[in-house]
């Protein structure tokens, strides 16, 4: 046989069969826990889906005929969110305008940004721990022990690193000449990062603080012991300062209850949960590549 | 660049707006120490409030695996253990997976539009949130894998590893759930840090006349193992920490065992199950517990970062 032909026998050959078909059968496993898992939530959680589901409270646990609702749980999950976003995104963006634009590779740019880092990967239970030992304990904040205000302050610590590296990604990537021909018209730092660099970020920026937002809502280890969990309607601003429940930690406790009711319970709000957070992830990647798309043209 | 930005900067302006400019660049400032401010609060509070259980064991409580309230006794033994063989012996099972599923998706072997498909599947994958894999992980996963570990015990209960009779709710199936949610993090390095690597090294390996995977384990891999290293230490970091699902399905059981088939305790399970109900010196021990877990991530999370700045890519 001529040696330039292909030849299938030879042992380079058949070793490299062997690895694509291994590096394939890696791909397969990888993606078949989502598609297990998602299809088992829209199934398992969308069957549990109902009006009521939206507007009751969730009975406490031991009753099994009726689990109720869990009303006061996604409302929490939006305030807590909330709360978050609120301390975090000016606190993030403020912090990242500085990196980007004021303190561009100086040593103290260099601290904060491994700072940052530093914080992105510090455990979520442990600012629990820290909100619980700073706010919960202590009583501050007027004598609350358990708030979803607590809560609140727990999650912005997880969002606070998302939030600042990508608005310092977000404004690097916006190009110099904008910058100077701001500044070269007259323009003082401030009106030019306000009026011309921000703007020009906001869609990347915008992205990666919904990302961040989404996964702050399906935070659950910060919540634990610092907003508690709540079985009752959130009626006033003074909740606030109340236990709080939670879409997160109402899957949690009920998970683990023996009752049928309130496991259903869990898989309904897991359900909610799964499905707002993937539409948010999905919608932004979508419109990230599209965004892409017409920078290019 | 820089001084031509000075040179803007100093030109006069009226008093207002002058003001108005170093406010704004102050409040910048601020803002952005917030950052150092809260982990150096953190370190701080955690490390003052463990300080009487630190006092009290010293390291001791490192190597006991006592903990009785009742007896006011303390040893994190069990859980540190558990903290560690859970996330290392997980990542032992997701780097091959992660770093073949990154070459499957970097290769050409099927068509570009069915490799973006699988990464952002993969990358889907990590959106969701934990709590919700504790879930499945009770209520699918356990009951998928029973017979298994029957088997398991059945034919390899002379291993230390699988000499205890399964039920229900084990160490072994907290690795699993980890693998699931590590595979993201250590599959989209993997990809990024492949789809650097320059493609002339590529096409010299194949002018020469290396096969695919020749190339792929000789020129490829080596070029992008410290971006793969990092991926893999800041996923050991995330195992290390990882709360929710592990606590839901480990089983939460202070009694030492080798077995990967009994219930055990890792750092974090132990925090979320019993920081709201304790008091007295319970809780200056969990601050210790969560102190300890915090170093160690720390270390991780600094060592990779360091390992990314010392060998990024050099081409």
């Amino acid at each position: 046989m001529n040696p330039l032909y292909y030849q299938k026998r030879l042992s380079r050959n058949i070793g490299d069969k062997f690895f694509t078909s291994l590096s394939v059968i890696c791909a397969l496993i990888a993606i078949l826990p989502l598609i297990f898992l998602v299809t088992y939530i829209l199934i398992k959680g969308g069957s549990q889906i109902t009006p009521e589901l939206f507007t009751l409270e969730p009975n406490p646990p031991g009753d099994d005929l009726d689990a109720g609702g869990i009303n006061p749980a996604l409302i929490g999950t939006l305030i807590i969110t909330t709360i978050a976003s609120i301390i975090a995104i000016p606190v993030g963006v403020g912090g990242g305008i500085y990196l980007a634009e004021y303190s561009k590779s100086g040593a103290f740019s260099r601290f904060i940004r491994f700072g940052v880092n530093v914080l992105a990967g510090v455990p979520s239970i442990i600012a629990g721990v820290f909100i619980y030992a700073l706010i919960v304990s202590t009583k501050i904040l007027f004598g609350s022990m358990y708030s979803g205000l607590a809560g609140g302050m727990a999650l912005s610590i997880l969002m606070l690193p998302t939030v600042i590296k990508t608005t310092d990604e977000g404004l690097k990537l916006v190009p110099n000449e904008l910058r100077y021909a701001s500044l070269g018209v007259g323009a003082s730092m401030y009106t030019t990062i306000l009026k011309v660099t921000l703007p020009s970020a906001f869609r990347s920026i915008a992205t990666g603080v919904v990302l961040g937002i989404a996964r702050a809502a399906g935070e659950t280890a910060p919540l634990i012991f610092t907003a508690l969990f709540s079985y009752y309607y959130i009626v006033g601003i003074e909740d606030l300062f109340y236990e709080m429940g939670s879409l997160a930690v109402l899957i949690y406790n009920f998970a683990l209850e023996p009752y049928d009711a309130q496991n259903k319970l869990a898989w309904a709000a897991s359900f909610i949960l799964v499905l707002s957070i993937l539409s948010v992830n999905i919608f932004s990647r979508i419109l990230a590549a599209f965004t892409e798309k017409t920078k290019r043209v | 660049m820089e001084e031509k930005l000075t040179l803007f900067k100093n030109r006069k302006r009226f008093g207002i707006e002058k003001n108005i400019d170093i406010i704004f660049k102050n409040t910048a400032l601020v803002l952005s120490s917030f950052v150092a401010i809260i982990l150096l609060g953190i370190i701080l509070v955690v490390f003052f409030q463990s300080f009487e259980s630190f006092s009290r064991y010293g390291l001791k409580f490192l190597v006991t695996s006592e903990w009785n309230p009742v007896k006011d006794e303390y040893g994190a033994f069990t859980a540190i253990y558990g903290t560690l063989v859970t996330s290392f012996l997980s990542l032992l099972i997701t780097i091959p997976l992660g770093v073949g599923t990154a070459i499957f998706i970097t290769e050409d072997f099927v068509p570009k539009v069915f490799r973006e498909i699988i990464g952002s599947f993969v990358e889907l994958l990590a959106a969701i949130p934990s709590v919700v894999l504790g879930l499945w992980a009770i209520f699918v996963m356990e009951p998928f894998f029973r017979t298994f570990f029957v088997f398991l015990h059945n034919f390899f209960g002379w291993i230390p590893l699988f000499s205890t009779e399964p039920t229900g709710r084990n160490s072994l199936l907290a690795i699993l759930i980890l693998v699931v949610m590590l595979l993201p993090i250590v599959t989209s390095i993997a990809r990024d840090t492949l789809n650097q690597v320059p493609k002339k090294l590529r096409n010299a390996a194949y002018g020469i006349g290396a096969s695919r995977w020749k190339t792929i384990f000789s020129v490829i891999l080596p070029a992008a193992l410290s971006g793969i290293m990092a991926g893999v230490l800041l996923a050991l970091g995330r195992a290390m920490g990882e709360t929710m699902a592990v606590t839901m399905i480990i089983g939460n059981s202070n009694a030492f065992s080798w077995s990967l088939l009994s219930p055990g305790y890792t750092i974090s399970s132990m925090l979320a199950n019993q920081f709201g109900e304790a008091d007295g010196s319970q809780v200056s021990s969990l601050f210790y517990a969560a102190f300890v877990l915090m170093i160690l991530s720390l270390v991780v999370n600094i060592f990779a970062q360091w390992l990314v700045k010392k060998f990024s890519l050099k081409y």
